[in-house]
């Protein structure tokens, strides 16, 4: 029997099918790249409580249709929003000896301002027409403020960065013991927890 | 004795494209690995604001909501006012419910109670929208909302 040889196949095509596969998926599909600001809504079946807040614990931040920033009652830039907000949740105001008192606040410890981080609230109010663009830079910067106060006191506690452990954490990539760093990062959450409410918009059509 | 022949000058030697398709397969690989497949085409402008103290967002658990003036090319035809996209249409808000329901059963089912609402609105859409967008996201109990952002900072 005679052995006849294979014939080579021909590779020559082999690169315009592979330039076309790769052209097509080039167009069908996108590169991830999402990422934003998170936030939780408060729950709509839960009973209004009638909640008794001291004035200074409370810093409003109202955004109008021209986005323009009222803060407390006195117009604001949006670049010192930041700076006065973490006044504000770091001014630990209560006297020293009492339940209040904050033993880790830096702040001016004005007895007209936040009682400590945990009592001051931001209550955030915006009109209808405010931009989105405006809506999310104030949200920014209140969040930038809280990031920025629970950096600081992770760095004192633990010598990192709180921002820096949580993302790493939320990609997989954190070296070392997780759970003990997520406790952590609980442990600074309650130290300085995020309470930023907001309003429903104001003329509102109902 | 050996003969050299010496090679004719001038004619350059063909470059071997035998390594052509590795390359080019390599280029697919990488493509195919870092990139997802596009789900919907957008309807509606989507320039999103800035902001730099973000978080990632979680593909799996969530669901898109897209928001801003309609594209150039159905202006005529929806007008110039902003308007929801869900999906591959154009929704609106008393329909933002049943939509959005929808699209939660598309999720795998153990992430179906963990969902996360994406929220991605062009920059000039008011904020009375988004308002009304998260009213009735409180009232379908989808609590959890993520505003997509691009890097950067509104101050710079």
């Amino acid at each position: 029997m005679a052995r006849r040889e294979v014939p080579e196949v021909n590779a020559g095509s082999m690169a315009d099918i592979a330039f076309l596969l790769l052209i097509f998926f080039l167009v069908t599909t996108t590169i991830e790249k999402d990422s934003g600001i998170a936030r939780t809504l408060p729950p709509i079946d839960e009973i209004e409580e009638e909640v008794n807040i001291r004035k200074r614990n409370l810093f409003i931040v109202n955004v109008n249709k021209d986005d323009q920033l009222l803060v407390n009652e006195e117009s604001m830039n949006l670049k010192d929003l930041r700076q006065a907000a973490i006044e504000f949740i770091d001014n630990g105001g209560a006297p020293q000896g009492t339940a209040d008192y904050c033993d880790f606040c830096k702040g001016l410890r004005d007895p007209k301002s936040s009682d400590n981080p945990e009592k001051a609230i931001i209550s955030l109010q915006n009109d209808r027409l405010t931009s989105y663009k405006m809506y999310i830079a104030v949200q920014n910067e209140l969040v930038a403020a809280y990031n920025e106060l629970r950096n600081r006191e992770s760095q004192r506690l633990y010598g990192w960065d709180y921002t820096e452990v949580k993302n790493a954490i939320a990609e997989g990539n954190y070296r070392g013991d997780v759970e003990k760093a997520e406790e952590r990062l609980k442990e600074i959450q309650k130290m300085i927890p995020q309470k930023l409410s907001e309003a429903e918009p104001r003329s509102r059509a109902k | 004795m050996a003969k050299f022949t010496k090679k004719q000058s001038g004619a350059l030697p063909a470059i071997s494209t035998a390594s052509l398709p590795d390359i080019v397969f390599m280029l697919l690989f990488f493509f195919m690995v870092v990139t997802v497949l596009r789900d919907s085409s957008l309807l509606v402008e989507n320039t999103l604001p800035k902001a730099d103290q973000v978080e990632k967002l979680m593909k799996d658990r969530s669901v898109f909501i897209y928001a801003g003036k309609p594209s150039e090319r159905y202006r005529e035809s929806y007008g110039t006012s902003a308007k929801i996209q869900i999906g591959d249409k154009y929704t609106e808000v008393d329909n933002l419910q049943f939509a959005l329901t929808e699209l939660r059963q598309k999720l795998r089912p153990e992430l179906q109670d963990k969902v996360m609402v994406a929220l991605k609105v062009d920059e000039d859409t008011r904020a009375g929208l988004v308002g009304d967008i998260k009213q009735e996201l409180r009232e379908l109990n989808m609590l959890k909302i993520i505003y997509i952002t691009s890097p950067g900072n509104e101050l710079n």
